[in-house]
């Protein structure tokens, strides 16, 4: 069984503990351990570097550090948390002046940063470790007819890392349709959801939702998958906001990619945490539901 | 060589060699106005405020509303013909500002991320419901009311912490953050 050091962040405390558990649940069908790390901090989201750039690369690698003493890789579901975390494990390696005040500050929590792991998404663990194949093997329920949009958002695939696709990536949508859903055609799948615009410029981050809903709408989704709390909570539950704001009428599900997976590998809807969402999810459950009947 | 920098070299020093290319690289293409989802909120697009970094108007960049309201989605960044890391242009402008305390006063973005780092610096966790009044009081009254009614609604499906959780050493955690930000006395 290979293992993983998981690090949820701080949302995937409370906020997107479904994300949580759907993670850990689905992950496993497939023979793979996400071990929560040890005595994480949080990853500073954008805001660190809005105050300092060297203390967001320390706190960030502390988190590397201690994912390092276990000799486990890094998995992060959250995209925020993700991007942090590569970013640094690439940065402090491409300066040693970097690496070397960083290690540091290190020493007084007895910790140094090696540059010994991989940091991963989430979503890289379906898409590159696992593989479609795999995962079409494992499906026991697949979730036919049910048409789902592949929210990307942002930091899956920006800022770029190795030169790969970042304006047409079709990993997503390789994992939708490996769960036997259809993956829309979602024209807006790359666009910014708004992030902590949500709390601090209202007005913009409504309107950007908005645009994400019509279309998901419009390309004919049942339900948006995500890949990040952040995109989840601005999609989700402030979709009354939006309805309010708009005079719109959005009744738009947005789950984790993981919950929906799960519900192709045929996992009970509790275990992946599915019940806590704002916007129901039950209209697409009607289509799952028959599935699982025979 | 000149004694005090210019105001584009200022913001220069401020990031790192992996930030991509120095704004002087700017061509004023515009890529980044186009791409950039929030432009229409902006007062000056990201095109303009790097034109004006590069024209060193200090004033008029701090006053600028634009790289506060970045979102960080790096669309721009990616885009860029000169391999200027845009997002990271607006993260430096930022710390600029913080630093100086020259932002524009009705903006809530630099009270919410000090509040945040404070918090952090504090337990090593964030914590939601102490954050919330740093943006929340700043809103219309019916923007409030929207964001405790959400609020409510997310602690009944159990979304919401009740208590904030802290790292364990957290001795050792502050005594590290000292070697980089000497708060609270020497290193």
């Amino acid at each position: 069984m290979k293992k993983y050091a998981l690090f949820p962040g701080c949302s995937l405390e409370k906020m997107a503990a479904s994300y949580y558990r759907s993670s850990v649940e689905t992950t496993k069908k497939f023979g793979v351990e996400l071990q929560e790390l040890e005595d994480w901090n949080c990853c500073g989201a954008t805001t660190y570097s809005y105050i300092d750039e060297l203390l967001a690369n320390t706190l960030v690698a502390r988190n590397l550090a201690l994912a390092e003493k276990e000799g486990l890789d890094f998995v992060a579901p959250c995209s925020a948390c993700y991007k942090n975390a590569y970013f640094t494990n690439k940065y402090i390696k491409e300066d040693p002046d970097l690496w070397e005040h960083i290690n540091y500050a290190l020493e007084q929590d007895d910790l140094q940063f090696h540059g010994s792991i991989e940091v991963y998404h989430i979503i890289d663990i379906f898409a590159k470790e696992i593989g479609p194949e795999e995962i079409k093997a494992k499906v026991t329920n697949p979730l036919n007819g049910l048409k789902v949009a592949p929210y990307y958002g942002c930091q899956i695939v920006r800022p770029r890392k190795n030169g790969e696709e970042f304006e047409n990536p079709q990993f997503f949508e390789e994992i939708i349709d490996a769960m036997g859903a259809e993956p829309v055609d979602f024209a807006e799948r790359l666009r910014c959801c708004g992030a902590s615009l949500i709390m601090t410029n209202r007005q913009a981050a409504l309107e950007m939702v908005r645009v994400l809903l019509n279309n998901a709408l419009n390309s004919g989704a049942d339900v948006i998958a995500t890949a990040c709390p952040l995109c989840q909570v601005n999609l989700e539950c402030y979709q009354t906001a939006v309805n309010e704001e708009f005079g719109t009428d959005f009744k738009m599900p947005v789950l984790y990619f993981t919950q929906i997976m799960g519900l192709a590998l045929g996992l009970p809807r509790k275990q992946l945490g599915i019940g806590s969402e704002l916007v129901s999810a039950a209209p697409i459950f009607s289509q799952v539901m028959v599935k699982e009947g025979k | 060589m000149s004694a005090k920098p210019t105001f584009s070299h200022e913001i220069s020093n401020l990031m790192y060699k992996s930030h991509g290319n120095p704004t002087k690289s700017c061509i004023q293409c515009g890529t980044c106005a186009g791409t950039c989802p929030v432009a229409e909120y902006m007062d000056q697009t990201p095109r303009r405020l790097i034109g004006m970094i590069n024209a060193n108007l200090k004033e008029e960049v701090l006053a600028s509303n634009t790289y506060w309201f970045c979102a960080s989605c790096y669309h721009c960044t990616v885009r860029c013909p000169s391999q200027i890391d845009i997002a990271g242009v607006m993260y430096a402008v930022k710390r600029y500002s913080i630093w100086n305390k020259s932002y524009s006063e009705d903006l809530v973005g630099p009270a919410f991320s000090e509040a945040f780092v404070k918090i952090i610096a504090r337990s090593g966790r964030s914590y939601e419901p102490i954050l919330a009044p740093t943006y929340m009081f700043s809103m219309e009254p019916k923007e409030f009311v929207q964001e405790a009614f959400n609020a409510t609604k997310m602690m009944l499906k159990g979304r919401i912490p009740v208590l904030p959780t802290r790292i364990k050493h957290i001795k050792n955690f502050q005594e590290m953050i000292r070697r980089i930000i000497p708060i609270g006395g020497e290193s």
